[in-house]
């Protein structure tokens, strides 16, 4: 075990997919020399030469697009994308190329492109620095959406990522990068926890209540707090957006019967609807409540001085088991 | 490799008489070696690279014209009578597509868009796997890997990036071979075609990208897209180019085979924009009668492709009755498979909808299937249910 932070521990697992398969290769802009506008590739360029650490023209749709040709010539790319909002200029490359081609040529061209989105807002950064897009891509078939919450996962997951021969978004919260953990380097990719497993942070019995990214943490600060209040709150950290284990999830809400979803991302149309929607399908005779959302608001992300209104916080998070447990709360008196 | 610096200097582009200089040259005068009459015209450069190119071989670009001719019409028939949804014709490209095509090299790698069906004939594609997608029996009718032709791509420009991608995967692996992006007019409009631009002349890839400058993108003409040559475009870029005739499948050979003997040489891009014209409709969907002027297919009319290259035959005494017999042979009996290929295609079966999305089980999807698997259940035996159906 060594102690890491969360943006080593992706940097770690990346220089294990170099050195173990000559056909990973890393592109972005600034990947190289700078190792990265948050340092994650730092280092990668120097040990791995310049045809394994590629740094690109600054075109997104030019990366993801130079992508597909390498993974049709049996490369795996990792691209980076340097910030959530500048996504969207790959879009179509993204949705319609990497997520169809397999289906498109009938299995005969696999697209194992692992795409690193670090996203997410809290480090008072200017607009389309702090963008949660990730609901755009779950929407998409035949992509995988993973998201890290710690530097074990961060670590092991990338790999996991790279190793799929299905592509793979992955997103990193960014304001996590600098948090620190324990990372078991030897970790074992065929045995450890799948990709695309839920786990149960911290188990509870009287809600439920769902995070991914950067707001685990925030839902473990929660469930602290809660139970200094009596509550016991079972926090899950989801990992996968797409597909998402609702097996896991399942379990936990017949347990407590009680489902609150927290994300950064704006709340219609969001993760929070289809875990709320796909839950209440499941599990509609064992819910005491109805799933309650704390998300951000369906709002462009605010300028960051009002940054902190719109991120779930961890009393927002508290207000929300409220609602859920019935408990006195910020809406109460309100219909619906 | 992916350097910055990985020019290498490159190999002379040009072949025997030839010199890099010239071919460096954007755009400028449109290279034609044979007239719309039939005369070949002398070219110090270009010819130096058709030296090879037997009488027997342009009897057989011959054949190949006038069989992707053939296919593009039967094509457009079945699109007639039902059988195809929609079809893209590429009547009056024949030249560019043929005399591209015959220029390549088994394992050069072509990312063609939806109306290469020339291209992807040269390449060994079947009759039937042409109209597959288009009779909406598959997305794509072939395993690119086979052919060494990737599937026809609807979103336009998309694929020079993809060509651009591999052919940095051809540099990065110490490989000879090009890969070659296929595009229209239009194509030169979109950002993904200027970043295809940008990567390859950053890296110096071995990618040929091969616009076919039919001037119309559905009804837009190329004067909408362009203010100058689309050749010029390339300069900007740091790419030579090339202009030549599209309708002279000698001129479109030599001028690929340039191309290709740079790319694999470390000389890397180079742009060729093939000067034709698309004498039918964008799709069997649209009416050009109702975007451009009568009079401007009849000026095209005369300077067909096929008709061109006939007339260098009959002019050499090569226009035999046995060899138009051959290729009159060949084309009814290509149309024919495609015929007979398009009407006894094999039907999906429904849960093939499920196949294929991931090459991993997915658990989302593995649901949707076992539950739309007993929802067909449900209905039984769909003979049985059929004939309850007339009972009623």
């Amino acid at each position: 075990m060594t102690q890491m932070t969360f943006a080593r521990a992706i940097n770690s697992g990346l220089r294990k997919s170099l050195e173990n398969d000559p056909k990973v290769i890393l592109m972005g802009e600034d990947i190289g020399a700078l190792g990265g506008v948050f340092r994650v590739t730092d280092g990668l360029q120097k040990d791995f030469g310049k045809h394994r650490v590629v740094d690109t023209p600054l075109a997104e749709s030019g990366i993801i697009g130079t992508a597909v040709g390498l993974a049709y010539r049996g490369y795996r790319p990792v691209v980076e994308i340097q910030f959530d909002g500048f996504i969207y200029p790959a879009f179509d490359q993204i949705v319609s190329q990497v997520a169809k081609m397999h289906y498109r040529t009938q299995g005969a061209v696999k697209m194992p492109i692992t795409i690193r989105v670090p996203f997410g807002g809290g480090i008072g950064s200017p607009e389309h620095h702090s963008e949660s897009p990730e609901a755009y891509f779950t929407h998409t078939s035949g992509l995988r959406v993973i998201s890290v919450s710690n530097p074990q996962d961060a670590y092991t997951m990338i790999q996991q990522a790279i190793a799929s021969d299905d592509p793979v978004l992955y997103f990193e919260p960014k304001r996590r990068y600098h948090d620190k953990g324990e990372v078991d380097e030897s970790v074992d990719l065929g045995t450890a926890l799948s990709m695309e497993k839920a786990r149960v942070v911290t188990e509870g019995k009287d809600v439920t209540l769902v995070a991914y990214g950067p707001l685990v943490k925030t839902a473990r600060d929660a469930a602290l707090a809660a139970a200094d209040e009596g509550v016991s709150v079972e926090v899950i950290d989801l990992r996968s957006l797409a597909p998402l284990d609702f097996a896991t999830l399942e379990a936990s809400v017949r347990k407590t019967g009680r489902l609150v979803i927290t994300h950064e991302a704006a709340q219609s149309g969001g993760l929070g609807a289809e875990v709320a929607a796909s839950i209440t399908e499941r599990c509609f005779y064992h819910l005491e409540a109805a799933p309650v959302r704390v998300t951000g608001f369906d709002v462009p992300y605010p300028y960051s001085k009002l940054e902190m209104h719109h991120l779930p916080g961890l009393d927002r998070i508290l207000d929300g088991v409220d609602r859920a447990l019935g408990r006195p709360n910020s809406l109460s008196g309100l219909e619906g | 490799m992916f350097t910055d610096d990985a020019g290498k200097g490159g190999i002379s582009a040009g072949g025997p008489g030839s010199s890099e200089n010239s071919t460096r040259r954007t755009g400028g005068d449109l290279v034609q070696l044979i007239t719309p009459a039939g005369e070949r015209i002398s070219h110090p450069e270009f010819d130096s690279w058709l030296q090879d190119v037997s009488d027997e071989q342009l009897g057989s670009l011959y054949e190949d014209m006038v069989v992707i001719r053939r296919i593009d019409a039967e094509a457009t028939a079945l699109q007639r009578q039902g059988e195809l949804a929609l079809w893209p014709p590429l009547l009056g490209q024949e030249a560019s597509q043929i005399g591209s095509a015959r220029a390549l090299r088994e394992d050069d790698f072509v990312f063609p868009s939806y109306r290469d069906n020339g291209v992807a004939y040269c390449r060994g594609v079947k009759p039937e796997d042409l109209v597959r997608a288009w009779r909406g029996n598959a997305s794509a009718g072939w395993d690119p890997f086979t052919v060494n032709v990737a599937t026809q791509q609807i979103i336009i420009g998309s694929q020079s990036l993809h060509a651009t991608g591999y052919a940095m995967g051809i540099q990065n692996d110490g490989a000879d071979c090009v890969a070659v992006a296929y595009f229209g007019d239009g194509a030169t409009s979109e950002g993904d075609v200027n970043e295809a631009m940008v990567f390859a002349a950053s890296f110096q890839a071995p990618v040929v990208f091969f616009c076919q400058n039919n001037h119309w993108a559905i009804s837009e003409p190329v004067r909408l897209q362009s203010h100058i040559q689309l050749a010029d475009r390339a300069s900007g870029f740091g790419i030579p180019s090339m202009r030549v005739d599209g309708n002279d499948v000698l001129a479109v050979m030599a001028a690929t085979r340039i191309a290709l003997d740079r790319a694999r040489h470390g000389g890397g891009p180079t742009f060729i924009e093939a000067v034709t014209y698309r004498m039918g409709p964008h799709t069997t969907a649209d009416d050009p009668t109702r975007y451009r002027d009568a009079n401007e297919l009849e000026d095209w009319k005369a300077k067909d492709p096929i008709s061109r290259l006939k007339s260098l035959l009959d002019r050499k005494g090569l226009l035999t009755a046995d060899l138009e017999a051959a290729v009159a042979a060949k084309a009814d009996a290509v149309a024919a498979e495609l015929r007979a290929g398009t009407i006894n295609m094999p039907e999906p079966a429904p849960l093939d909808i499920f196949k294929h999305v991931y090459s991993t089980p997915n658990s989302w999807l593995d649901r949707q299937q076992e539950q739309y698997s007993r929802y067909l259940a449900s209905f039984g035996d769909p003979a049985e249910a059929a004939s309850e159906e007339g009972a009623r």
